[in-house]
């Protein structure tokens, strides 16, 4: 069968660049290996039918960047929906109350509104106010979208302004954890894109979470003709004379001149045997345990006012594989139900993300597994008393999934969140006509991966060599 | 094709993808991308419109033809013709 463009993976960006092709009459197939579209964000369901019959869960969405109101206008939310010619009430966002940056005996708060972070700071570190202006000017005088940048550290960057250590440590927390595939540090570029879109833009949440959007997705992608098919495994990229050519899914050989990759570039380069020697992307360490705790109600505002918590129990924030295959030191804690106009009665939802260690998670055997997602728990639930401690509400229901869960629901080797630490800006691999789109081109989180996936179909499936029809 | 045909295509395409704009206050002499938030993924929608409903090829390096309304009507006129 042939095709103008395939597309592997039915994530944020998979789905993005087959709406792209086809809106413009391109014949395109994106193939998913899993049952259902989503990739990272994707949803699952759980059975518990003596506590309350099915639950569902989105599996990473804490909060969706980037958020703008109705007719904002040049935000990269904006961008999103003029290309894909989505409407902004679609989406229905919540937007976030607030969110704080929690080290031992201080916090900064952020939210939708700017000023409340730049208060916050001039208010607990006035000395460092003037710096804080000069690294805001910075970052908005800076061309994130510049596909032609290479890497360069944020921390040296935040060094030469700042002369108070906890101040970057405070900044880079939330950044990191919210995108970062290098350890403790991450590239100014990526910086920028993650100040603008948690420090400038915000938070919110669709209302029914990532099922929305994805919903979204699926139904734009049908409107304009896009084939999509699950349970398509890709087991090679094919290549001829140096050149993709099509891929081999289950046994069948598809072809087209443009294939874009969504599923990782270290993941790509196994799958496309002439791409082995000539690249070796190497694979990011950092992954994540994930604990979903249901109570049998919501805490109340009194008691925890804020959506997000970065918790950091030091001074020093340290972003890498937990040395003991969990790191209870420092958390993102989610509560989902402080999204406004969320604040509904009934049960009560808590998210926790810890930072975890694949190897040694790899290593358990069955028992240990299950003993070691116990620690995690309390260790979570501590933490939410810790954070909310006249809170009384009872577990009905809790959920854990660890590196390895990641490995086997998104096949990224393993279970990297946010991929590998060589990303490729402009999309290109060494093979012409084989591009990587998502997290490994470089743009991050849901509406990043989006924009990545349009803006790769609009560069290599639209203006490319060889797409005049 | 008169001047005008040409000019409506442009607007219709131009309502089509940022439909929050109001094009009726146009200075067909002005940079569009001043006086609209258009950005180079709206300019390479206009492109991919106009062949896509029209069978209009604009090359790449005509693209920056494209700036003002005028300059698309002058454009685009030959190729309709």
């Amino acid at each position: 069968m042939n095709y103008d463009a395939i597309v592997i993976g039915a994530g944020m960006s998979g789905l993005a660049a087959g709406i792209r092709l086809a809106m413009f009459d391109k014949k395109v197939v994106i193939l998913e290996k899993h049952t259902i579209p989503g990739g990272l964000n994707s949803y699952y369901q759980r059975r518990n039918f003596e506590k309350g019959g099915i639950r569902q869960f989105d599996v990473g969405l804490h909060a969706l960047t980037n958020y703008i109101k109705k007719g904002e206008k040049g935000k990269p939310f904006s961008k999103l929906l003029k290309q894909l010619r989505l409407s902004y009430d679609d989406f229905k966002l919540c937007p976030q109350t607030h969110s704080k940056i929690l080290f031992p005996n201080i916090e900064l708060k952020f939210s939708n509104d700017f000023e409340l972070l730049q208060n916050e700071v001039s208010e607990k570190f006035p000395h460092q106010i003037d710096s804080f202006v000069k690294l805001v000017e910075k970052v908005q005088s800076f061309n994130e979208l510049d596909l032609s940048i290479g890497y360069s550290s944020s921390r040296s960057t935040l060094k030469s302004l700042f002369s108070d250590e906890l101040l970057i440590e405070m900044l880079l927390c939330p950044l990191l954890i919210y995108g970062s595939a290098w350890e403790d540090d991450m590239d100014f570029a990526q910086f920028v894109i993650m100040f603008k879109s948690l420090y400038f833009e915000g938070f919110s949440r669709p209302e029914g979470g990532v099922r929305t959007i994805i919903s979204l997705l699926i139904k734009k992608l049908e409107d304009v003709g896009g084939e999509i098919r699950f349970k398509a495994a890709v087991n090679e990229i094919l290549t001829k004379d140096g050149k993709a050519i099509g891929v081999n899914v289950g046994g069948e050989e598809l072809f087209a001149p443009v294939v874009l990759s969504s599923i990782g570039y270290p993941e790509t380069v196994r799958m496309t045997k002439s791409l082995e020697s000539l690249v070796t992307p190497r694979v990011g360490a950092m992954t994540f345990l994930e604990s979903i705790f249901v109570f049998d109600k919501k805490i109340p505002l009194n008691q925890n006012e804020s959506t997000i918590t970065f918790y950091n129990d030091a001074a020093k924030y340290s972003y890498r594989p937990a040395t003991n295959y969990f790191d209870a030191r420092s958390a993102v804690v989610c509560f989902p139900d402080n999204y406004e106009s969320l604040k509904t009665e009934g049960e009560g939802t808590v998210r926790i993300t810890f930072m975890a260690n694949y190897a040694q998670w790899r290593e358990l055997s069955r028992e240990g597994y299950d003993a070691k997602k116990e620690q995690v728990s309390e260790s979570a639930l501590a933490l939410i008393n810790k954070l909310a401690p006249q809170f009384d509400g009872k577990v009905l229901f809790k959920d854990i999934f660890s590196p390895m869960t990641i490995e086997r629901y998104t096949w990224h080797l393993n279970g990297t969140v946010y991929g590998s630490i060589d990303k490729t800006r402009d999309g290109t691999t060494p093979v012409p006509g084989l591009f990587i789109i998502g997290t490994d081109q470089g743009f991050l989180g849901i509406v990043g991966s989006i924009l990545s996936g349009i803006s790769m179909a609009n560069l290599h499936g639209l203006m490319g060599p060889g797409t005049e029809t | 094709m008169t001047a005008a045909n040409v000019r409506q295509i442009v607007l219709d395409i131009i309502s089509d993808i940022a439909p929050d704009e109001d094009v009726t206050v146009i200075d067909d002499k002005k940079s569009l991308r001043e006086q609209l938030d258009l950005d180079s993924m709206d300019f390479l929608d206009i492109v991919m419109e106009l062949r896509k409903r029209h069978k209009v090829e604009v090359p790449q390096e005509d693209y920056p033809k494209l700036a003002t309304l005028d300059s698309c009507v002058a454009y685009l006129s030959p190729k309709f013709a």
